[in-house]
């Protein structure tokens, strides 16, 4: 079972000319990941801030302006409008021009100054229940200390106690660090799937694949050729991706740099393991295109990239299991956020590595089966 | 133009779509899988965050503080620490997000009217996640607090809180609608992206040039099949929707037929754009993807609002037809307006799908290269 590098090394080579014949190519590869990363990294912001909100003070009080500041300066809400009456503020809600309405009343300072228990309205637009909880949070905390600064003295029997918080690996809290990392697998995983898998297929398609099966290429050696370019495209990515982050974005590399490489590489084993078994499956090219898309969403999905696994039914979370994706993102924000080492990362890096295992030989078993 | 021709065109697409059997079943199952996952697996709603806590004070008041962070089913305590260095290990493993210790002085300071601290350390890598569990604890920390003061001091300011639209804070209600937006649009971009490049890769467009069919024929008779695969995706998507995710429908089923045919339309005829000019299938599903998928999923504001975005993002989406198909159909899920509230999105929809279609049309080239 002899391999001849050499022959592996000519099919790389004019895979890698078939490709990049079409001039687009080149500009693909360079600029998708780019921007996939732009777009993650600015889009895909949970930050909430500037939460646009109307504002009805019915008091026209100092106290009630006082509290109105409070809202615009905390950075958190955004006042678009002033509504005068109850219909406007639904009309407000309605279009979705407004996320969250407050309402003070008549009486609002004479009630703060009497010591007496006053009630403020606030109504939020549920569409977007995150926003909204938020919102309601920030919201809620404010009016709270600006009670608390109103109230008198002689509330001295209050409980009061203080909550000091700190945020570790992302202490600004700024989503760009948790999201752009992880843009480097999916990137990785988009690209290699979908070359790879539309690469073999194409051949079979326009009937090349027949010429390759009267030369003396064995089947490992057709495979090993068809897989390695797009490990080395996917490897280029990685590094553009990783230069683009640290650059542009900001985001720090706490962990051993060449702790990256070593688990792409891992990675790649099961991407293009499963690029090859779809490979088997489609014979034309619109089946492979949708093959991969249908693992890749909900890969994607369930792979703790944007949604926590922790919070998934048992049953999800049991699925992730298999996921290479889901062992490749926490070590790439192992690597980046944590500062995680090998000593930290090797149960995921070898679970990755098994997967890839046994990925790698279902498929080509399959492919050598296919190829008979 | 002649109807024939194009009925002819839609017979033989259709005939050509049945002989592989494989990617029609891909086109129904990719929307029940994913509104599945979507519906089932995945929720933003924040519960049973991971916690380790370190209680120096191992007092009553502490041990009901930590009862009252169990009790409220947002947080988990996996472990009692024993000393700092669990609290690295835990947060840096992933065991826990959330680290709470209590000084050996807190009941001591309650009992005394002074300011008792507590320290939190959250795992920020997921702010979003970090955000809402600073948020809890804030709240429950403050509960905590009213309780043990009694009712001698209540809050002097009472927020009475209202949430409309979707009074249950379901994340599922938000995600969902605008969801089905998503696999409209990337079921029309896989379906119909490869195949005018298909049929140059084959060398049966020679074939089709050489007959007296316009462009404009062409176009129409390949999109006809595509469409009705995309109506019957949306039927199913809506049905799952309503009947299984339980989500509200408050507006009016022909509005929303309407509308989702226009965005179809037009989605259809962006996938058809991508095919004509590319001519290869590899690059035309590599542009498809970036140029279908990637906006409708984060720039159409399903999942991330679009005030969040940096102004020239939110430029940008002002061009995404998946931004004012999602706006349409959270408004007619959760809302029910009135229709001209929704006429601004319509109008930009009925826009696109127009002049899509003339770009397809002037772009298609009856020549030989």
């Amino acid at each position: 079972m002899l391999i001849s590098v050499g022959r592996i090394k000519q099919l790389v080579i004019k895979e890698f000319i078939q490709i990049f014949r079409d001039k687009r190519m080149k500009a693909i590869v360079f600029v998708i990941p780019i921007l996939q990363t732009m777009v993650f990294g600015y889009a895909v912001t949970t930050d909430i801030t500037m939460i646009p909100a109307a504002i009805t003070d019915s008091d026209r009080s100092l106290e009630s302006r006082e509290l109105a500041r409070r809202f615009s300066a905390s950075g958190y809400f955004q006042f678009a409008a002033a509504p005068e009456s109850p219909a406007a503020v639904q009309e407000l809600l309605d279009r979705g021009k407004v996320t969250v309405a407050i309402r003070i009343d008549h009486g609002f300072s004479k009630d703060l100054k009497q010591g007496v228990p006053t009630a403020i309205q606030i109504l939020a637009d549920g569409t977007d229940s995150n926003t909204a909880i938020v919102a309601l949070d920030y919201a809620g905390r404010i009016i709270k200390k600006f009670s608390r600064d109103m109230a008198h003295p002689a509330s001295a029997g209050a409980v009061r106690i203080d909550v000091r918080q700190r945020a570790w690996y992302n202490p600004e809290l700024k989503s760009k660090n948790y999201n752009v990392p992880g843009v480097i697998a999916m990137v990785i995983m988009l690209t290699s799937l979908l070359l790879t898998s539309m690469a073999i297929v194409r051949e079979r398609e326009i009937g090349t694949i027949e010429q390759l099966m009267v030369t003396p290429l064995k089947p490992i050696e057709l495979m090993l050729g068809k897989t390695i370019p797009f490990a080395l495209i996917a490897f280029f990515e990685m590094i553009l991706i990783t230069a683009f982050a640290v650059l542009k974005f900001d985001i720090p590399i706490r962990g051993a740099l060449y702790l990256l490489p070593l688990s792409t590489g891992i990675y790649l084993l099961s991407v293009l393991g499963i690029g090859l078994f779809i490979s088997t499956i489609a014979k034309t090219q619109q089946q492979a295109l949708m093959a991969t898309f249908l693992y890749y969403m909900p890969a994607v999905l369930l792979s703790g990239f944007m949604f926590p696994i922790e919070n998934m039914p048992l049953f999800f979370q049991y699925v992730t299991t298999v996921n290479p994706l889901r062992y490749f993102l926490v070590i790439i924000r192992g690597i980046f956020l944590k500062g995680n080492g090998l000593s930290l990362l090797w149960p995921e890096l070898a679970s990755l590595f098994l997967l890839g295992v046994v990925v790698l030989f279902l498929s080509t078993f399959r492919f050598r089966k296919r190829l008979e | 133009m002649h109807l024939r021709r194009i009925i002819a065109i839609a017979k033989k697409e259709l005939i050509q779509i049945r002989r592989d059997p494989l990617s029609l079943a891909m086109a129904f199952l990719m929307p029940m899988l994913l509104l599945f996952i979507f519906g089932y697996a995945i929720t933003l709603d924040v519960n049973n965050l991971t916690t380790i806590v370190y209680d120096l004070d191992r007092s009553g008041i502490s041990r009901e503080l930590v009862a009252e962070f169990t009790a409220s089913g947002y947080f988990s305590v996996v472990r009692s620490a024993e000393s700092p260095r669990e609290i690295d290990a835990y947060l840096d493993t992933g065991k826990a997000r959330v680290a709470v210790t209590i000084p050996e002085d807190f009941s001591k300071n309650i009992s005394a009217n002074r300011v008792a601290q507590l320290q939190v350390i959250v795992d920020g890598s997921d702010s979003n996640t970090a955000t809402i569990a600073l948020g809890y604890l804030d709240v429950l920390t403050d509960k905590f607090a009213q309780r043990l003061s009694g009712s001698s001091a209540p809050a002097l300011i009472d927020p009475r809180i209202r949430v409309w639209y979707n009074p249950e804070l379901k994340s599922r209600n938000f995600i969902i609608p605008g969801l089905i937006a998503v696999i409209m649009m990337v079921i029309a971009a896989l379906l119909t992206s490869l195949t005018f490049a298909r049929e140059w890769e084959r060398g049966t467009m020679e074939q089709l040039i050489s007959t007296p069919i316009k462009p404009l024929e062409l176009v129409l008779g390949k999109l006809i099949p595509y469409f009705l695969i995309g109506v019957i995706d949306m039927a199913l998507s809506v049905v799952m929707t309503i009947f299984l995710f339980e989500v509200p429908f408050q507006g009016n089923l022909i509005i929303l037929a309407v509308i989702s045919s226009i965005f179809l339309f037009g989605a259809l005829g962006l996938g058809i754009v991508i095919s004509i000019v590319t001519k290869s299938q590899l690059v035309a599903s590599q542009i498809a993807l970036v140029a279908t998928f990637l906006p409708a999923f984060l720039l159409s504001g399903f999942m991330f609002a679009i005030s969040n975005m940096p102004a020239p993002l939110q430029a940008i989406t002002r061009i995404v037809p998946a931004r004012y198909f999602v706006a349409a159909l959270k408004d007619i899920f959760l809302k029910g307006n009135p229709f001209r509230y929704l006429a601004a999105d319509v109008i930009f929809l009925v826009v696109f799908a127009f002049l899509i279609i003339t770009i397809a049309n002037s772009k298609f080239n009856k020549k030989i290269e």
